[in-house]
Order: structure tokens, then C-alpha cells, then sequence
């Protein structure tokens, strides 16, 4: 969209941005993923990792999103993003 | 063979009802096909109000499931039209008066008599739907390029596949040349592309469409109407005939258009009547 910004038209066609947001909203409902399921994989993330580092819970952010497999096929994607604060050493085997 | 079509969208207002009398309509008017549009809006009923048949009901869908009265008895011939009949809702019931299995049997029966039986589904995804679809082979999915109702037709499209449904085919309704073309609604190929099912047909937005439901009388019979070519263009496909989709032809503005716009005065081409569309 950037040819757009040099013909002094900043904004994207509002076509697009509902075309953009209907992707993002098919994702989760086809992908029946509830926030509440969202949580889940979030404590049980938390539970996990904990053993190993000390993270920052509530920076901690999860989200479905899409990502691009090759050139014009998208798949959905579990993102996380956890702030880690300290490292643990004691899983040094 | 006979077949039942159901008329489906999920969420409301986007022209299930408009569309159930409009293909019904051309079927017996065009095709000579018999036809009977059954409403399946038990409690909310207005296929007969669009078809101007709303005085003369005298038994319903929830009746002769009830074994009230005999299917004969609640079908409304369109005087208007020959071979096109109407199956009135139930106004004064509710959705759980009627099961999916007396559904199935009625489509059955109907199946005996009929080329084409319309089923016009009510909204939503509950008990209504289930009975709409219970007793149909092909369903038409209806929406409008709006975020709210392709999210509900993808929803829908879903659970039509989950209950056995083959190929269900995409109507798009109220479409606006004129806007799709600033970018400002999305494009039949963007809907198309999300949805990932295959195009009906294309309706664009009419003003003759109020007028006809105020009349009661579908535009599918209006020679002059452009979402009447296109239901016409619809009922075809039905058929089987192969009528290209579309083809598009843009007046350029003038000039004077262009200042007109400039000035945020609508002109012809703003507000779509100039651009000539086929669908």
C-alpha cells in the first residue's frame, strides 16, 4: 500500500480493511476457538514453561492469526508471545 | 426429478425471502416449471406478503403437519402465475411446532406434485434452520458484501457440510457497482475468494425491489428491472443453462462528473446508474 501513501491517499480502501478483518474473524470461527479455550492453552503454557524460565505473565499474549505457507496459501497460526524475565539454569542435564 | 432448494443466509435482512419469490416466480413464469415456495418462518412469516398472496391463507405448514387439514388444502395457488403455489408459514406458533422429521416428510410429499419445492429458511442457526434444511438436496446461500453477513453465510456454509450437503451455491445480493468500483464494498471476487463456494449469481441493488415488495409483486417479472434480468439470469442457471455471469461495461465520468464529485455533488456515475452492468 505504499504507492498509495506517495499519491498522498494514506488510508486503504475500506473494502480492503473489511476483507482483512473478515479473514481474521473466519479464522477463529472455522477454527471454533472460543477466549476461553484461548486461556487454557495460556495456563497450561504458563504451567510448562514456568519449570524453566520465570516469565512475565502478564505481558504474555496469545492469538490465532493466519500465516503464509508459500506463495497464496494461508494457514491459521497459534501465536505467543511470553517476556521472559529470568532464566531458570536448574534444567542443566 | 424434482428438486428442493432451501434459502438460507444465517443472518437476516440480506434477501432470503425477496430471493425464495423471485427465482419461484421466474421458474413458473419463465420455465414453466411447477413450482411450490414453502415458508419456513414459523411465527415470522412474510413470504406471503411478498408475494401479495397474504389474503388469501386459510391453512399453514404447521396445519398440515399437524394433519389439521390436507397439504391441498393449505396450498395457495398464484392466480397471477400458472403452476406457482405457496405454503404459508405459521404466524401464530412457534419454531417448535414443527420437527425436522415432519419437515422431511412434507419436502416428500411436495417431491410427488412439484418440479421445484423453495424452501425460504428463517434466520439464525436453531431449531428453524435445522427444520428448513431437514428436507432439502441443494441450498442457495444468500448474502450481501457486508463483513456481518459473509462471516454468517461462511457459518452456514459450514454447517451445511457438516449435515451432508454437497456444493451449496452463493447469491450475492444488493450488490453496488458504484461502490465496489471506489473500493469502498468488496468485489463479488472478494467474497468469492473468502467463502471459497461457487457463485449463483449476482443481484444488484434496486430500488424496483421495494417497489415490487410494496406491490407485491416479484421483479423477476419486471422486464425493466435490473435485479429482475439478473434473477432472471438466476432462474436459467437453475435450469442448467449456461448464462455468463457477467460482463461490465463503465460509462467513463465526464468532465463535468468530475467536478461535480469533486464537489461532493452525486451525479449519475456516483450514484451507480451510469455505469452499465450485466449480471
Amino acid at each position: 500500500m505504499d504507492f498509495l501513501k506517495i499519491f498522498g491517499r494514506e488510508d486503504i480502501s475500506s473494502k480492503d480493511i473489511a476483507k482483512e478483518r473478515l479473514r481474521l474473524i473466519l479464522v477463529h470461527d472455522r477454527a471454533n476457538v472460543s477466549p476461553k479455550f484461548l486461556e487454557m492453552i495460556k495456563s497450561q503454557l504458563i504451567n510448562i514453561i514456568s519449570d524453566y524460565m520465570e516469565i512475565e505473565e502478564d505481558g504474555m499474549e496469545i492469538k490465532l492469526t493466519r500465516m503464509k505457507k508459500d506463495e497464496d496459501t494461508t494457514v491459521p497460526a497459534l501465536v505467543a508471545n511470553i517476556p521472559i524475565r529470568r532464566m531458570k539454569h536448574l534444567a542443566k542435564i | 426429478m424434482s428438486q428442493v432448494l432451501v434459502i438460507t443466509s444465517g443472518k437476516g435482512g440480506v434477501g432470503k425471502t425477496t430471493t425464495t419469490a423471485n427465482i419461484g416466480t421466474g421458474l413458473a413464469l419463465y420455465k414453466q416449471r411447477k413450482v411450490v415456495m414453502v415458508d419456513a418462518d414459523i411465527g415470522l412469516r412474510n413470504l406471503d406478503v411478498v408475494m401479495g398472496l397474504e389474503n388469501r391463507i386459510v391453512y399453514d405448514l404447521v396445519d398440515v403437519t399437524h394433519g389439521l387439514c390436507r397439504l391441498k388444502q393449505a396450498l395457495i395457488k398464484d392466480k397471477r402465475f400458472e403452476n406457482l403455489y405457496l405454503l404459508p408459514a405459521a404466524q401464530t406458533k412457534d419454531k417448535t411446532a414443527v420437527t425436522p422429521e415432519q419437515m422431511e416428510k412434507l419436502c416428500d410429499e411436495l417431491r410427488k406434485d412439484f418440479d421445484y419445492v423453495l424452501i425460504d429458511c428463517p434466520a439464525g442457526i436453531e431449531q428453524g434452520f435445522k427444520n428448513a434444511i431437514a428436507g432439502a438436496d441443494k441450498a442457495i446461500i444468500v448474502t450481501t458484501p457486508e463483513v456481518s453477513a459473509v462471516r454468517d453465510a461462511d457459518r452456514i456454509v459450514g454447517l451445511l457440510e457438516a449435515s451432508g450437503f454437497e456444493e451449496p451455491k452463493l447469491l450475492i445480493n444488493r450488490i453496488r457497482p458504484d461502490m465496489v468500483k471506489r473500493g469502498d464494498m468488496m468485489s463479488i471476487e472478494d467474497m468469492i475468494d473468502i467463502l471459497a463456494i461457487e457463485l449463483l449469481g449476482v443481484v444488484p441493488e434496486d430500488e424496483k425491489i421495494v417497489v415490487s415488495t410494496n406491490r407485491g409483486e416479484p421483479a423477476v417479472a419486471d422486464e425493466t428491472s435490473r435485479a429482475g434480468q439478473a434473477y432472471r439470469n438466476i432462474t436459467r442457471r437453475i435450469e442448467g443453462e449456461e448464462v455468463p455471469l457477467m460482463t461490465l461495461q463503465e460509462v467513463e465520468p465526464t468532465f463535468m462528473d468530475k467536478l461535480r464529485m469533486l464537489f461532493g455533488i452525486k451525479t449519475r456515475t456516483a450514484k451507480g446508474e451510469g455505469a452499465k452492468w450485466t449480471f
